[in-house]
């Protein structure tokens, strides 16, 4: 009965996204009130039955109603409960589901929080979403429903989560992952409104620039988790594989980036307008391409397609409707006028606008590694894999350059900046930073290349941040006060970029000084890794709610004493018969200790890998810096005290945006 | 002059797009059978299970059948296996499996294992029959009509989709015409 | 020159800039990380070129894991049941890899006719085979090959 309640409460669902498309567009374009005023309860219904929908699903989860088919392949009765809960997205039709709850949820988000904003623009801006969520509503009820029922043959108990998504990781990286994805939804709806009503001005960008912020910041802890995850449950230690899936992630984080710096040059200096709306077409177009590839089958094979052609034609159809009618809106509507505001090359505009070409070139790069094999394969053209070398060697270089200009650019101002002056106040920090770099260097033993500019990208990145923050906080009444007087969204700034040096500081250190080796061990036997030992002391058998596990126990030694000891496992899923990697980890702030153990090669002896890994945290850790930066900003003071002045503005006939611009 | 700049994404858009899509033509498995309409051709083959019995077309006299063909080699043949089973059981289709380019003893521990869908396994080491049917690989599924005319020919797995919009329609067809 | 104009030159001149190292870096690349896939039979003919990093996959044949007692090093031949190939590898091999299931090695050939692999691959899902390794294998099998022929690897 339940199933039947959700499949009704997604078909209502869809019902009301189709009003939401379309009543508050008309509404909008006619210039009729009452039309407009219904895009808020349309959008708040929506959410309303697709959070039912996904309700009852999950209970179908948490009961074990295995009568419905996607519970019985995904989940088993012998599954803890919190993985019964996480298994609702644990397989296509689930996540899918879960992208349109965020989808509907961003929607509210923008309804309830948009007050301030014309209502014309409102009104399209929450069509425009209410198109997506009808695009991914038909998807879910035409090829994906996950409350079809397997009657009257009931299976006595479910197929079983896939073991590697057994894990704390999986329970929260596709959610925050999704947030980010659909986040940028919003991003993408503003700047279709604005193309429709032609309204693309400051306003337009500071409207988007919190949501793109916020939608950015849980992308990043969205794709920091995805590779911790990797990292510690299938990687063998290995933190990023330029796997497709992951270059799906990381391709909208790289162009929403991109969109951020953008949107800020446009609300600042109110240039670059069609190239933001450029940007913002382009980062939610690969965030439907990464759903699309990751959802589609594509990456097995694009032949996949084959046993079941509707999934992944409709997904492509949806892509391609959506990017080709924006980019068509964008090719007729977008602003050819040109800016009276001017800047010089040494501006703080060209700084960020160069941040926004090495981003984008970063973003094809990525993309075309990505997408260059499967469309050879589909095309017949042969196969071939794009190998790690490939990126690392291309996207190194450009994500080094990034920071050097991010270090660069920190000290610019707008409209124009004193190049002589410039070069004299970035000499000291530079010289600093070489100084630190090569500090680094030393203390992990050897000089190389890629890792002297990696850490000098990192280190500048850092000490120009707290240089500039140094000068900007020095005021007469004393340093705590300059501190005070920065804003949220200053502070947000420098958090975030303290993200990005910690992250390439952890990734040039990880990637250049970690130490990996493949052993044969026996009970007894001790290795060498780095200034650590590692022994290896005995097996044992323990047995988990749904596996049997072979454990290793390895103590680890520094300098003759016992540091810390692991139990990496080899698991045996019982119901899925998939075996299992479990690392054992030491994990500290400056280095981990990774052991993992390979298949049984005789009686007693077992392959062994040991990995020392220095800084690999810092990979993560930087990117909860971005995420803290981005939500510090959204909080600042300038955003409500517009809002608050707006609500005044409301009751007077001032037109709202005026209003917002005497305050700023 | 400024304005085709802007319709420059677009383009590169649609020419990818169209690129992709003279693609799709090449679908592997829109595979006519030159023998759809034709006889099953002769053979005379062991059966898997009882290499001292013989089978040759007759096996498929008197009521419609699938004949599928599988091997333990071909992990789609693993993936369709339950469906084939479920067919059999449930919706009591009669299926007549090909054994192809395969080792005997690695196929019946797979039987053994998934459970035996079919009615009668023909066992085709050498690929004679499959190569007189055409068959390109496996997994693929043909639909013959009690009089052993292949009437339909499936390349890749069979699921409850593909029987349903498929092989369901052409199997009651045949089924009605006895 | 007009100081909009220089101005725009500029900005057209650091795009420009930019893409051109983007793709100037990409294609170097590419070109020397492109890994084609062979299969064993391709390899038997001597298509594959030596000493270049390439893919090549296939089953692991049924007995032909061999270990060496004292080291990770391991020892196996790779069929399409057309033609194989003797792989070489040092390391752990991953979870899945077992006898009779799909793999994908990356390494270089050698002049001896060996494969020495760098990465042995498996999928984690028991019907999964890498979508080469059953291309090649349905290859194979459209050739109307008999398996006996291939026999001999047995």
């Amino acid at each position: 009965m339940y199933p039947e309640l959700g499949q009704f409460a997604l078909i209502l669902a869809l019902l009301l996204a189709v009003l939401l498309a379309v009543v508050p567009l008309m509404g909008s374009l006619t210039g009729r009130d009452t039309l407009q005023a219904f895009a808020r309860p349309l959008a708040s219904g929506v959410f309303v039955f697709i959070a039912l929908a996904f309700g009852v699903l999950a209970h179908a989860f948490l009961v074990d109603d295995f009568s419905v088919a996607y519970v019985a392949n995904n989940s088993n009765s012998l599954l803890p409960w919190y993985f019964k809960a996480s298994a609702v997205w644990g397989g296509h039709e689930g996540s899918l589901l879960l992208w349109v709850l965020m989808l509907s949820g961003w929607t509210l988000a923008v309804a309830v929080f948009s007050r301030r904003l014309p209502s014309e623009m409102i009104s399209q801006v929450l069509s425009v979403l209410g198109m997506v969520t009808v695009g991914f509503l038909l998807f879910i009820l035409l090829t994906s429903n996950p409350f079809d029922r397997l009657l009257p043959n009931v299976p006595a108990d479910g197929a079983d989560l896939n073991p590697l998504l057994q894990d704390f990781g999986l329970i929260i990286h596709p959610p925050m992952l999704y947030m980010g994805y659909v986040g940028f939804s919003v991003a993408f709806a503003f700047a279709i409104a604005a193309l429709i009503n032609g309204r693309l001005d400051a306003a337009w960008a500071r409207w988007s620039r919190p949501w793109t912020t916020v939608a950015w910041a849980f992308l990043s802890l969205g794709v920091a988790l995805g590779s911790w995850w990797a990292y510690y449950e299938l990687g063998w230690g290995g933190w990023w594989f330029w796997d497709p899936v992951e270059n799906a992630s990381l391709l909208p984080w790289l162009s929403g980036t991109a969109l951020m710096h953008s949107l800020a040059v446009t609300e600042k200096r109110g240039v670059f307008k069609s190239w933001t709306v450029l940007l913002a077409i382009v980062t939610f177009s690969l965030s439907l391409l990464g759903t699309f590839m990751v959802r589609s089958g594509v990456l097995t094979s694009v032949h996949a397609f084959a046993s079941d052609p509707t999934r992944g034609a409709f997904l492509l159809g949806l892509l391609g409707i959506t990017i080709v009618c924006s980019l068509a809106l964008y090719a007729f509507r977008a602003p050819v006028v040109h800016v009276r505001a001017s800047y010089t090359g040494l501006s703080r505009e060209v700084f960020l606008l160069l941040n926004n070409v090495l981003l984008v070139a970063a973003t094809v790069l990525v993309l075309v590694g990505t997408l260059y094999p499967l469309v050879l394969d589909y095309l017949e053209m042969g196969r071939l894999s794009i190998g790690e070398p490939f990126f690392n060697l291309t996207f190194s270089p450009l994500a080094i350059a990034v920071g050097l200009l991010l270090g660069a650019g920190i000290f610019s101002r707008w409209k124009n900046t004193d190049g002589g002056w410039l070069g004299r106040k970035l000499l000291w920090p530079m010289a600093l930073s070489v100084v630190l770099a090569a500090a680094i260097m030393v203390a992990y033993g050897g000089f190389r290349p890629w890792a002297f500019f990696g850490a000098l990208a990192a280190v500048w990145v850092c000490v120009a941040t707290g240089w500039d923050l140094w000068d900007k906080s020095s005021s007469r009444k004393g340093r705590i006060h300059g501190l005070k007087r920065q804003s949220r969204s200053y502070y947000g700034m420098v958090l975030a970029h303290l993200g990005v040096a910690i992250t390439m500081l952890g990734a040039t250190v990880a990637s250049n000084y970690g130490i990996e080796r493949d052993l044969r061990m026996e009970p007894g036997d001790r290795a060498r890794i780095g200034e650590y030992q590692v022994e290896f002391v005995d097996v044992g058998q323990r047995q988990g709610a749904n596996f049997t596990a072979e454990f290793g126990r390895f103590d680890v030694y520094l300098d003759g004493e016992r540091v810390s000891t692991l139990f990496p496992e080899k698991r045996r899923y019982t119901v899925q018969r998939n075996v299992m990697t479990e690392a054992g980890i030491d994990a500290g702030l400056l280095r981990d200790l990774f052991v993992a153990i390979g298949e049984r090669l005789s009686d007693q002896a077992w392959a062994i890998r040991v990995q020392y890994k220095p800084l690999v945290r810092w990979l993560w850790l930087g990117a909860i810096f971005m995420a803290a930066g981005g939500f510090l900003a959204i909080s600042d003071r300038r955003y409500r005290i517009r809002e608050r002045s707006e609500q005044r503005a409301r009751t007077t006939p001032t037109p709202p945006a005026s209003a917002a611009e005497s305050v700023s | 002059m400024k304005r085709l700049l802007l319709f420059i994404p677009l383009l590169v858009v649609v020419i990818l797009g169209v690129v992709l899509f003279a693609g799709i033509g090449k679908d592997p498995t829109a595979l006519e059978s030159a023998l759809i309409g034709k006889s099953v051709p002769e053979f005379s083959l062991p059966e898997l299970q009882n290499p001292d019995r013989t089978l040759d077309p007759s096996v498929f006299r008197g009521k419609v059948s699938l004949l599928n063909v599988w091997g333990t080699w071909c992990p789609s043949c693993r993936e369709e296996h339950d469906d084939l089973v479920w067919l059999a059981e449930d919706k009591g289709i009669r299926i007549v499996g090909l054994n192809y380019k395969d080792d005997r003893d690695l196929a019946l521990q797979w039987l053994e294992r998934l459970g035996d869908p079919y009615e009668v396994t023909i066992f085709d080491p050498e690929g004679s029959l499959g190569f007189d049917l055409g068959v390109y690989g496996a997994p693929e599924t043909y639909v013959i009509d009690g009089q052993g005319t292949v009437r339909y020919r499936h390349v890749g797995v069979v699921n409850e989709k593909v029987w349903r919009e498929h092989l369901e329609p052409v199997v009651q067809r045949y089924r009605e015409g006895n | 020159m007009h100081p909009i104009r220089k101005k725009r030159l500029t900005i057209v001149l650091f795009v420009l800039a930019g893409l051109a190292t983007a793709v100037g870096l990409t294609t170097y690349a590419l070109r020397q990380n492109i890994n084609l896939f062979y299969d064993p039979t391709q390899i038997a003919a001597g298509e594959a070129p030596l000493d270049t990093r390439i893919r090549a996959g296939g089953m692991v044949e049924e007995g032909s894991v061999k270990r060496d007692p004292d080291s990770l090093r391991v020892a196996f031949r790779v069929t399409d049941y057309n033609e194989s190939v003797e792989v070489e590898y040092v390391g752990i091999l991953p979870d899945l890899f077992t006898e009779g299931q799909g793999v994908v090695a990356m390494g270089r050939m050698r002049p001896d006719g060996r494969f020495v692999a760098d990465q042995v691959l498996a999928k984690h899902d028991e019907n999964y085979m890498p979508p080469e390794v059953s291309d090649s294998l349905k290859k194979a099998e459209a050739m109307g090959k008999t398996r006996s022929d291939s026999g001999s690897a047995y």
